[in-house]
């Protein structure tokens, strides 16, 4: 029997459900399983109702369930919000202690007094969730030795006392769980092998990519759900010897950024799309000084402040569009953290390739979703700098050297200044090859024809759309991002429907990879798009790139992650699959 | 690479042609701008002017060293960002009062507090000269600009905003006296950590009040005054609000604080660019997800 369990914990903010989900998954990560997590949140730091989500199962998975075989209702709100959620045969864990809750309609139903247990057990009520969370997988009976060991991972740096505390309450509320569990609840999960496999956010793939690239130089200025990526890179920044600059502003830290870039170093920033929007001037400042810089647009639910803490894709036709002015960029939209880690990588060399801004677009669900992923493979791993004078030119060229010269490719030699003698001039006025402001016309146009050449060697570079085909597919399901997972895994569900379905899905979007994108849709069936935004920003691109206008859209933005089940349901209602 | 014998002011004969107004104070700026670099024996590769945009910004393009143009306000972080990873640059932001005190507002409290081992050029004409003549925040109050036809409404003293940051060293020069503008500016590069240096810029097209000859009649050297220390912030701040009948030129404050390159860890390491990073030094992060 395939595995795909999923497990919902509930709680207020500040009882660290996202905790509980970590330790979780984590657990089940050591038992060869392939876990996708992800969390549910509230803009504030205590109280309202939070949730987590982990999802477990025997192949890989990159989407959430919108069903749950376990709650772990942490609070009382939980019980009566998810109730509903829980599959038949499913069970209840409620541990909200004395604040008592309705919880009449579980299939099945444990009563854990999680607090009591925690005392009793030696530790203190902070161990409560510990307790509960050991009480979830005695309730599967699965392999105990293994969340001691998660434990250990957790709490290790406070100490081997505490690690102790919580691997004591962990058994007490393990042990307790089989003891009192439910007479109906018959799921039960065996670890096996571990895989060696890795589990860890979005962001903090973006972050390992970035190291693995070599960045030399971050600012930025918090901005959720961004603040992890900066948040990482500063806690290794002198292991690294990596500056991370906690800039006054976003429109410091692009400034910063590009200085940086401009003398030499792999640099980027990292924000949200209200920070984005400040940058956008800076933006434009990359594309005419030609300066390689990365630029991680973590989208959510907007505009304006919005929903500061939940996903949307609204940001995909201003990524493209973004700063003033004519310039070439990159958007690449990683869809998980493997991708998350692929993307930053080529991020940072498409950047040096091609003295432009790249844009790195994930969302809230990409970003602070949890994934499986085996170890990233570093020797893969290639650093392509981009064109530089030779040592030999770039010194005795010194004040002739012609920072912007004229090139094919649109691609002008570069110089460290400062460590050579080249005189590099820089200059976000239109320039000469020299570098020095200009305005004559005829410099003007070769200028600008000079930058959008560059947008021809990027073309190159980007990676079509990945397509599953099936013969004679009715439909064609389209997406980007964090949509891919959900969008596949609704693929699978109406195949098993009896429809035939091809799949498309984008991970980097411009220069839109608009020839590949025609031959594909030429030979499929209806075309479905699918997007986290109300006015179908990818259905609008491929119809401008490539004039076919899309049969279907799926439009969620309600501020909650896509899912197989909402696709699914929006098709059966809409359009009558 | 060996530093040439002797710089001269012939290695900063300007790269490209000049589009400031005749008589502009901006030429006695770069006149002592250049002086400072050649008492210095700074060569022109060692230097990195970083400006924004409006007259002031141009002046990197007149003379001869490595430059970063950027955008109108934002020098001073565009400045950190190269000397973070470069600390074998001598940087040095040129700005205009518009660009520092008004566009790049924050920038100059922030960069004043984290330090940075930067030297700051304000051109302070007290107008906005390349835009054409409208108030910047150090107009003098009551004077009237197309753009302020009630007469201008700030009368920003941004010099105690530097002693109010803690800038760790702040002084005044007068672009008719390149002379004593040369050393001040040459004071403050050698100076660990960032350096303002305000220049009193007489604009002869938009600003027909604060003249060569209004300035000459109110400008004196602090130094020569009795008691004067400028290692006393109390007076720095009496000194930093004078304006008047008397304007004070010379160093204002000075003090040594812990540079935002020390606190980076940077200070007196190998300039950062020259590393060469290594993408399997990311291994050892793995347990941590493990
Ligand atoms: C974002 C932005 N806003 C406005 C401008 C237009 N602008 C160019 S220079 C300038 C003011 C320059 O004044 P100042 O910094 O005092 O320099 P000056 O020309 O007087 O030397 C302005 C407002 C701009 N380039 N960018
Ligand atoms: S407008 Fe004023 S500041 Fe600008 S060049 Fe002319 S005189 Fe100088």
């Amino acid at each position: 029997m395939a595995v795909d369990l999923n497990i919902l914990i509930g709680g207020e903010a500040g009882q660290g459900v996202v905790s509980v989900g970590a330790v979780l998954g984590r657990a089940m990560v050591r038992g060869g399983y392939e876990v996708f997590a992800d969390q549910d949140f509230e803009s504030r730091i205590r109280g309202g109702h939070s949730f987590a989500r982990v999802r477990v199962c025997d192949r890989p998975v990159d989407a959430s369930r919108e069903t749950a075989d376990l709650v772990l209702a942490l609070n009382a709100e939980t019980v009566s919000l998810h109730l509903g959620e829980i599959t038949p045969g499913g069970a209840l864990i409620h541990s909200a202690g004395r604040n008592g809750a309705v919880s009449e309609g579980a299939p099945n139903r444990l009563d854990i007094p999680v607090h009591d247990i925690a005392i009793d057990a030696g530790g203190s009520p902070k161990m409560a969730n510990t307790v509960a969370t050991a009480a979830a997988l005695g309730l599967l009976e699965y392999d105990f030795d293994i969340l001691a060991g998660v434990l250990e991972h957790q709490y290790g740096r406070h100490g081997s006392a505490v690690v102790e505390a919580n691997v004591k309450a962990a058994r007490a509320g393990y042990d307790y769980a089989r003891k009192h569990c439910p007479a109906g609840f018959k799921m039960r999960l065996k670890a096996g092998r571990p895989s060696g496999k890795l589990l860890l956010t979005g962001n903090e793939a973006v972050a390992l990519g970035a190291l693995a690239a070599g960045v030399g130089f971050v600012a930025g200025y918090p901005m959720t759900p961004s603040t992890p990526i900066l948040e990482y890179l500063a806690g290794k920044g002198r292991d690294f010897s990596l500056p991370v600059i906690q800039a006054e502003d976003e429109i410091a830290a692009i400034n910063m950024a590009v200085g940086a870039g401009y003398a030499g170093a792999r640099a980027m920033t990292a924000t949200s799309g209200g920070g984005f929007s400040l940058m956008t001037e800076g933006l434009a400042l990359a594309g005419m000084t030609e300066t390689p810089v990365v630029i991680v647009l973590g989208q959510r639910a907007g505009p304006a402040t919005g929903l500061p803490t939940r996903t949307e894709q609204g940001e995909l036709l201003y990524a493209i569009h973004a700063g003033h002015g004519e310039f070439p960029r990159a958007v690449l939209a990683p869809g998980n953290a493997q991708e998350g880690f692929r993307a930053t990588v080529k991020a940072f060399n498409l950047a040096e390739k091609f003295q432009t801004p790249v844009i790195v677009a994930t969302d809230h669900q990409m970003a602070d979703s949890y994934y499986t992923v085996a170890p990233f493979d570093l020797e893969a791993v290639t650093l392509e700098r981009g064109e530089w004078l030779c040592d030999q030119d770039a010194d005795s060229q010194g004040a002739d050297y012609k920072r912007y010269a004229f090139t094919d490719s649109g691609i002008s030699p570069r110089a460290l200044p400062g460590i050579h003698r080249a005189l590099v001039s820089a200059d976000s006025d239109e320039h000469s090859e020299a570098g020095h402001i200009i305005e004559d016309a005829a410099t003007r146009r070769r200028m600008v024809e000079k930058r959008l050449r560059k947008q021809v060697g990027l073309a190159g570079e980007i990676a079509p759309p990945l397509s599953a085909r099936v013969e004679g597919a009715d439909y064609t399901l389209i997406s980007w991002g964090s949509g891919n997972g959900p969008a596949m895994e609704a693929s699978g569900m109406l195949t098993g429907r009896g429809h035939r379905i091809n799949t498309l899905r984008f991970t980097e979007l411009w220069p839109f990879p608009a020839e590949r994108v025609r031959q594909e849709l030429e030979k499929s069936g209806k075309s479905i798009v699918i997007e986290s935004n109300a006015t179908g920003q990818l259905a609008r691109l491929i119809r401008a790139e490539t004039g076919i206008q899309a049969d279907i859209r799926v439009n969620r933005y309600d501020g909650r992650p896509l899912s197989a089940e909402y696709i699914v349901a929006q098709l059966e209602q809409e359009a009558g699959l | 690479m060996k530093d040439k014998a002797k710089v001269t002011l012939d290695d900063f004969t300007p790269a490209s042609e000049n589009a400031w107004c005749p008589g502009c104070g901006n030429f006695g700026i770069l006149k002592a701008v250049n002086q400072a670099l050649v008492a210095l024996e700074l060569e022109p590769h060692r230097v990195l002017m970083v400006s924004g945009i409006g007259q002031a910004a141009k002046l990197p393009h007149y003379t001869r060293c490595n430059i970063f143009n950027g955008l109108h306000g934002r020098p001073l972080p565009a400045a950190i960002g190269a000397k973070t990873v470069n600390n074998a640059l001598t940087v040095i932001a040129e700005s205009g009062d518009g660009d520092a005190y008004g566009e790049g507002g924050n920038h100059f409290i922030h960069t004043m507090n984290r330090n940075p081992d930067i030297t700051c050029l304000v051109h302070n004409n007290q107008v906005y000269g390349l835009t054409k003549g409208q108030a910047s925040p150090t107009t003098d109050l009551g004077f009237t600009t197309k753009l302020n036809p009630e007469g201008a409404w700030t009368a920003l003293h941004p010099l105690a905003l530097a002693v109010a940051a803690d800038c760790s060293f702040i002084a005044r020069g007068f672009a008719g006296d390149p002379d004593y503008l040369a050393g001040l500016i040459a004071e403050a590069v050698r100076h660990p950590g960032f350096a303002l240096v305000e220049v009193l810029q007489p604009c002869v097209s938009f600003n027909k009040k604060n003249t060569f000859q209004w300035y000459q009649e109110r400008v004196y050297k602090v130094e020569e005054e009795e008691g004067y220390d400028p290692g006393d912030r109390a007076m720095a701040f009496a000194l930093a609000l004078e304006w008047g009948t008397r304007i004070p030129i010379g160093v204002i404050y000075r003090r040594e604080r812990e540079t935002f390159d020390e606190y980076l860890g940077t200070a007196g390491r190998e300039p950062l660019v020259t590393a060469a990073p290594d993408p399997r030094r990311v291994k050892e992060l793995f347990a941590e997800f493990a």
